[in-house]
């Protein structure tokens, strides 16, 4: 079972983590993605998401797919946050469950491996003298 | 050939728009779109990447284009 939700508001964990839960489980792995208060040295003051959300919806439920197939998870639950995020706010959560730990936390790496390469999300870093687009030069 | 661009992130700012009509003078494939968009706009070639997806689905090079697509960029993404 695969749960994909990107939201405006707040993420919470223990959403992701109701949704894994399963008798058949011997292990669950949560990733939680937080905003850093600082790239490179230099202070990070918020940042913006924005997405292509049908395209974006679509990718992450490809991701989990792969997943749940290569790694024989139970339930996978992605959910992403758009909008603007303050320090310490949490962007990205991802609850994989498995028979045996391994797999979980190689499927939870895989996710959020690929999730930063595939889904067309964007994210605009502030800073006290300006902005960017994370990642879009080399 | 006339084609609906929609532009997120970086290349929202690029092409000045969220949506723009494009006259793709020659060819129809993506890759004679993208070699006339950065002829156009040349701050796309200073892009770590540049992708497009058609129908919610990224395409190739050699994707066929059709009169009104609706044709997404896709600077490098930054989820996560």
């Amino acid at each position: 079972m695969i749960d994909i939700q990107l939201k405006d508001n707040e993420l919470k964990t223990a959403d992701c983590e109701a949704f894994v839960a399963s008798d058949a489980a011997g292990g669950t792995v949560i990733f939680v993605g937080t905003v850093r208060n600082q790239t490179k040295g230099k202070k990070v003051l918020r940042l913006d998401f924005e997405a292509y959300k049908p395209m974006a919806i679509k990718e992450m439920r490809k991701i989990a797919e792969q997943a749940m197939q290569q790694f024989d998870a139970l339930k996978i639950s992605i959910h992403h946050r758009v909008g603007t995020l303050q320090i310490g706010e949490i962007p990205v959560i991802i609850a994989v469950s498995t028979p045996h730990r391994a797999a979980a936390f190689e499927a939870c790496q895989y996710c959020i491996d690929t999730l930063k390469e595939t889904v067309p999300i964007w994210k605009k870093e502030y800073f006290e003298d300006g902005e960017v687009w994370v990642a879009a030069h080399p | 050939m006339n084609i609906n661009l929609v532009a997120f992130g970086i290349a929202r700012d690029i092409l000045g728009n969220s949506t723009q009509k494009f006259d793709l003078k020659k060819g129809n494939t993506i890759e004679e779109l993208k070699a006339e968009l950065t002829s156009e706009f040349p701050k796309f070639e200073e892009l770590a990447s540049l992708k497009f997806a058609v129908n919610e689905t990224y395409q190739q090079d050699d994707f066929l284009l059709s009169e009104n697509d609706e044709v997404v960029i896709i600077p490098p993404v930054s989820g996560g």
